[in-house]
């Protein structure tokens, strides 16, 4: 199918795979592919050093971060998921790395050193899901009101708000 | 800066003094739609901004997670709502991709004359009112003229002008006619005189190019590390296009120049944006004129397709047809996996990653909107510059809000 | 004598109120504040722009500083964040004004049905005119003009008395603070919550 072959570059994802696992001894990778896609999963202790590995190795662009609520997803043990998708400009090859993360403790460290395009990024998925990125320059939320509560795309968040979105005054005609 | 001023402003962090600092939104005309720019200002000098958003957050990502994929169509529109039917395009492919569909070439060749339209429709809007912003009103009312013949389009092929949720998955919401077809011609064959008159109003417009050239430039590195795709990241280099790098749809049928410059300047930027419409056009001529028959849902569609109307309305298997498409627990059922993919909308990589859970909707559906990183980039671009840069650097990078907010 | 005057003058002379003249000379001269957020804002701009012009009709002076207009097209959706933005622009008009609420969006939340959008702007401001559509035509929009003009003409006051009895809070059912606060007990706030203290 044509779909498959897109980014699907065997013999490059091959030399890849090999250069990650030397910069990387003793973390645990876990490869998969699906439609021709290649991920990876790796253990968040490590996260930094994996980073600067997977720029080491030739991804030289955060194209996406973000995060998943794994909380009705079914068969996990973890509840959140941050997903870094990862470009090689040059040879246009695309790697999607994915780190598993759990309540207490949602701080990681962020990648604005690697990649200073995690920036905004980094500020949504906390606005979004709560996970705190540690050492992050300008650390505040980005899409919602400072003084929001919530984290919206929490699996636990309903649909139509907590009534935040009726929260105003009404200005009438009287006071116009 | 084309001017060497006298007193060059101090970028030192120490010896700021007299700052003052300016609120620039989130109502202005000049941000097009809803942004808010703190600017730290020593006289006219830009020393630092500070971009604000989320004035037009509406909740597009939960959303997703509730509709199905084909509800949610209604709602990706809305993102970019300079080129709506890009969106639906991105939208599709990737659950496309999830769901393992291959598009019948008739659909591939129709959604790519719309993804085409569509890049001329937001070009044509964003040339259109940074000029107006750099106070030349023409080009504006020539650019809207040329808008609504691609508004008619949209609205003969799906009904509406402007929202068309056209795109279904695995085919269109309906066949095109020959009217169409005819329409599209005409378009073809108007669109270089028009464009001569856009880009002498545009690019011969002495005081557009003074105000743009030199302004806001973006390195090479910078638009690499920062996430800039699309005619931003091309205009300083980075000569990466996704309908060349990863061809989808029927971009591999045609012959097409990726359009790229030096300059990294708003110069630059417009005149990717110039270069990019005549190549749309070209590949649109190319499309219509092959444009294969055959039927426009993809068989493997299956029960995800929709039904043809007149089926459904006089034969009893179409009724059924329809109803196991539409029926959430008869639908199809999409793979437990994740999927990424992008598509090159007009203003840069529109991406999907999509979380399916093995039914017909999305467990999670992130949006990669371009908008965001661009805006990032923005403090970066706009340091140095006069304030009355920032127009010329917000046209530039072309900041959708409901993008940038979703 | 008073045919002599008849005679000099001839049809040359009308009589009629203050108000009405007022009224006439206001609805023929809005002076429109596009409030656009989002897609409608394009649809606005198709209005004002080459094909539709809507300068027809005597409204096309944009002006984007709300101390200037006295017509606010709400184009778009409004979100918890730009409500009161909103609400400061539209008190900063001069009397007398309107407000055009254009768009499913902005009259009712539209498809966004979410967390974060407003249910319609006229729960929280008074609205004159109401355009369906999502987006509506631009034909909509200069119907729309041409209606306020019409309501304008039929009830304005020179003084603008008529807004004197609009004082109450018109939108289609207010949201009752009881269930506000039952939305949030369900959901585990306590009344005495600081942030979610209601103000009004
Ligand atoms: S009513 Fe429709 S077109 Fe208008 S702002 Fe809302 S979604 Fe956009």
């Amino acid at each position: 199918m044509a779909n498959e072959t897109t980014d699907s570059k065997p013999s490059e994802i091959e030399t890849v795979k090999s250069r990650l696992v030397e910069l990387l001894p003793g973390v645990g990778l876990e490869w998969s592919e699906f439609r021709g896609q290649t991920r990876v999963v790796f253990a968040s202790g490590e996260l930094l050093r994996c980073l600067n590995a997977f720029k080491a190795a030739g991804f030289d662009q955060l194209t996406d971060l973000t995060a998943v609520d794994l909380l009705e997803y079914g068969n996990v043990d973890d509840r959140f998921e941050v997903v870094y998708c990862l470009l090689n400009v040059d040879s246009g090859l695309r790697l999607i790395a994915k780190m598993h993360l759990n309540e207490p403790d949602l701080t990681i460290p962020s990648a604005t050193s690697v990649w200073f395009g995690a920036d905004w990024l980094e500020r949504e998925v906390y606005d979004m899901y709560g996970i705190v990125f540690a050492g992050h320059p300008n650390f505040k939320r980005l899409l919602l009101p400072d003084d929001f509560q919530s984290f919206p795309l929490r699996k636990d968040y309903p649909v139509k708000g907590r009534g935040e979105r009726h929260n105003f005054p009404i200005v009438t005609r009287a006071e116009s | 800066m084309p001017l060497e001023l006298l007193d060059s402003p101090d970028l030192d962090e120490n010896k700021r003094e007299g700052l003052w600092t300016l609120n620039f939104g989130p109502q202005h005309p000049a941000t097009h739609t809803t942004l808010r720019l703190v600017l730290q200002l020593d006289g006219e000098m830009v020393i630092d901004a500070e971009p604000d958003i989320g004035f037009l957050h509406s909740g597009f990502e939960k959303l997703g997670e509730v509709l199905d994929f084909n509800q949610y169509v209604t709602i990706v529109d809305r993102m970019n709502y300079v080129s709506p039917m890009a969106n639906e395009i991105a939208w599709h492919h990737a659950v496309e991709k999830l769901l393992g569909i291959e598009l019948t070439p008739r659909c591939k060749y129709i959604r790519t004359i719309f993804a085409e339209l569509m890049r001329l429709h937001d070009h044509l809007l964003c040339l259109g009112t940074c000029v107006l912003d750099l106070g030349g009103a023409t080009a504006f009312m020539y650019a809207f003229n040329e808008r609504e013949t691609i508004y008619e389009i949209c609205e003969r092929a799906s009904g509406q002008r402007f929202h068309t949720s056209y795109t279904r998955v695995g085919g269109l919401l309906y066949d095109v006619t020959d009217d169409w077809v005819k329409m599209v011609k005409d378009f073809v064959r108007n669109f270089p005189r028009v464009y001569r008159d856009f880009s002498g109003l545009v690019m011969k417009n002495r005081i557009f190019v003074e105000r743009t050239r030199d302004v806001g430039v973006l390195s090479r590195e910078e638009a690499i590390a920062g996430g800039a795709t699309g005619p931003t990241a091309r205009a300083s280099g980075v000569a990466r296009d996704l309908r060349r790098d990863e061809p989808y749809l029927a971009y591999d049928d045609f012959d097409f120049d990726v359009c790229a410059s030096q300059g990294g300047d708003c110069y630059a930027r417009f005149q990717v944006r110039m270069m990019e419409m005549l190549e749309s056009v070209k590949i649109i001529e190319q499309a219509i004129d092959k444009l294969p028959q055959g039927p426009i849902f993809a068989g493997e569609a299956g029960k995800a397709g929709m039904p043809d109307k007149k089926e459904v309305y006089r034969s009893i298997e179409g009724l059924i047809h329809h109803f196991e498409s539409v029926m959430p627990n008869r639908q199809m059922a999409g793979p437990k996996d994740s999927i990424y993919a992008a598509t090159e909308s007009p203003n840069g990589e529109l991406g999907y990653y999509i979380v399916g859970d093995g039914s017909f909707r999305a467990y999670r559906a992130r949006t990669r909107p371009p908008s965001v990183l661009h805006f990032a980039l923005f403090s970066k671009l706009i340091r140095g510059c006069m304030l009355s840069d920032v127009a010329a650097v917000l046209g530039s990078i072309n900041i959708i809000a409901a993008e940038l907010d979703r | 004598m008073a045919t002599q005057i008849n005679k000099q003058l001839g049809d040359n002379i009308f009589l009629t109120t203050l108000d009405a003249a007022a009224s006439w000379g206001r609805a023929n001269s809005l002076w429109p504040m596009p409030f656009a957020t989002a897609c409608c804002g394009i649809e606005l701009m198709s209005t004002a722009a080459s094909k539709h012009d809507l300068s027809r009709f005597g409204s096309e002076v944009m002006r984007f500083s709300p101390r200037q207009c006295d017509l606010m097209i709400v184009a778009g959706r409004v979100v918890m964040k730009m409500l009161p933005v909103l609400q400061r622009i539209w008190l900063q008009m001069p009397e007398p004004k309107w407000c055009i609420s254009m768009g499913a969006c902005a009259c009712t939340g539209g498809v966004f049905d979410t967390y974060a959008v407003v249910q319609g702007i006229d729960r929280f401001m008074p609205v004159d005119v109401y355009v369906p559509g999502c987006p509506p035509r631009p034909e909509q929009l200069i119907r729309s003009i041409l209606d306020l003009q019409d309501k304008i003409k039929s009830g304005g006051t020179v003084n603008a008395r008529e807004f004197k009895l609009r004082i109450l809070p018109e939108g289609p059912s207010r949201f009752d603070e009881d269930e506000l606060i039952r939305i949030r007990e369900r959901n585990g706030f306590k009344l005495d919550d600081q942030k979610y203290d209601p103000v009004h």
